[in-house]
């Protein structure tokens, strides 16, 4: 039942083609963040500020970094069952904004799995390269799978 | 570049608060924008069934509410070098007018490196008095 230990360290690579980051995704994005600032979806607001072109909210990436996450979620040889699964912690390194006509890849890594009290954690490292190899953005995912409940712990737990 | 000075910030110094008013259509409005089709994000039925109180708020939405604090205190969102948050409750949305608030205070922790010019912000989440986020906390590069 237990999360395969030896896969610690495990990388995936990423998948074809990169994301390209879209003006209107971004603005989309902002939009649903009812977030106004003029930097995601003006280009001379963005240029005032040095950027070539519009910028993106700073968790806009995580999507991109979860979708390629996918490949860690559903490996076999893993044996998460996601339908327990809750996110547990999030957290972003950023070497630069993500922006529009970025061309992004990820490679996720397993950095480290851990049981306590039946629960499951699950830490999966993302780093998001542009279409240079300059990377971008470095995204650390937690992902807690819930324990089983057993018959007995119905009374234990209630609250 | 910042439009906040690192000289002109102390530890202690708070950022202005902010509410950020969630409602179903909210979420669905992330939800299309966002990728994440979770059924616990606009299904009352499902939620329930999975055994939550009613619709919840995405985490990733909480997250993107709370950050506006601090880039709208410094203008420039490429200011923020690490942003990290721990979901400790959910956000429950319930199905009407109102919805549910999510309420951020922030306020600076710690000056991290004079010469960087890089602050570490500290950041509180609270929806119908529980506390949404943990650990919630911010590296910014000043001007």
């Amino acid at each position: 039942m237990a999360l395969d230990q030896s896969l610690v360290g495990r990388s995936y690579p990423p998948v074809e083609p990169p994301y390209e980051v879209g003006r209107e995704k971004i603005r989309e994005f902002a939009a649903a963040i009812g977030d106004g600032n003029p930097v995601y979806t003006d280009r001379e607001a963005a240029g005032e500020l040095g950027y070539p072109d519009v910028i993106a909210p700073p968790t806009f990436v995580f999507s991109i970094a979860f979708q390629a996450a996918q490949q860690v979620i559903q490996d076999p040889e893993l044996g998460l069952d996601y339908s327990r699964v809750v996110h547990g912690d999030q957290r972003f390194e950023y070497a630069r904004p993500v922006r529009a006509g970025d061309r992004l890849s990820v490679t996720s890594t397993i950095e480290s799995i851990a049981s306590r009290a039946g629960n499951e954690f699950l830490d999966v490292r993302g780093e998001v390269v542009d279409e240079s190899g300059e990377r971008v953005v470095t995204t650390f995912l937690k992902l807690v799978a819930r324990r089983v409940e057993q018959p007995q712990d119905s009374t234990e737990e209630g609250k | 570049m910042a439009r906040i000075a690192y000289a002109d910030v102390e530890v202690g110094t708070e950022l202005p608060g902010a509410s950020f008013p969630v409602t179903r259509e909210t979420l669905v409005r992330y939800a299309g924008a966002s990728g994440d089709f979770n059924p616990i994000h606009w299904n009352e039925r499902f939620a329930r069934e999975v055994g939550l109180p009613d619709v919840i708020a995405h985490g990733m939405f909480t997250m993107a509410e709370a950050i506006r604090v601090v880039t709208d205190w410094v203008g420039d969102p490429g200011a923020v070098l690490e942003y990290g948050v721990r979901f400790t409750k959910p956000v429950v949305v319930p199905d009407d007018e109102k919805g549910a608030l999510i309420e951020v205070s922030a306020k600076v922790a710690a000056k991290l490196d004079d010469e960087a010019r890089t602050v570490r912000v500290d950041l509180s989440a609270h929806s119908a008095g529980q506390k949404v986020l943990g650990l919630a906390r911010a590296v910014v590069r000043l001007a």
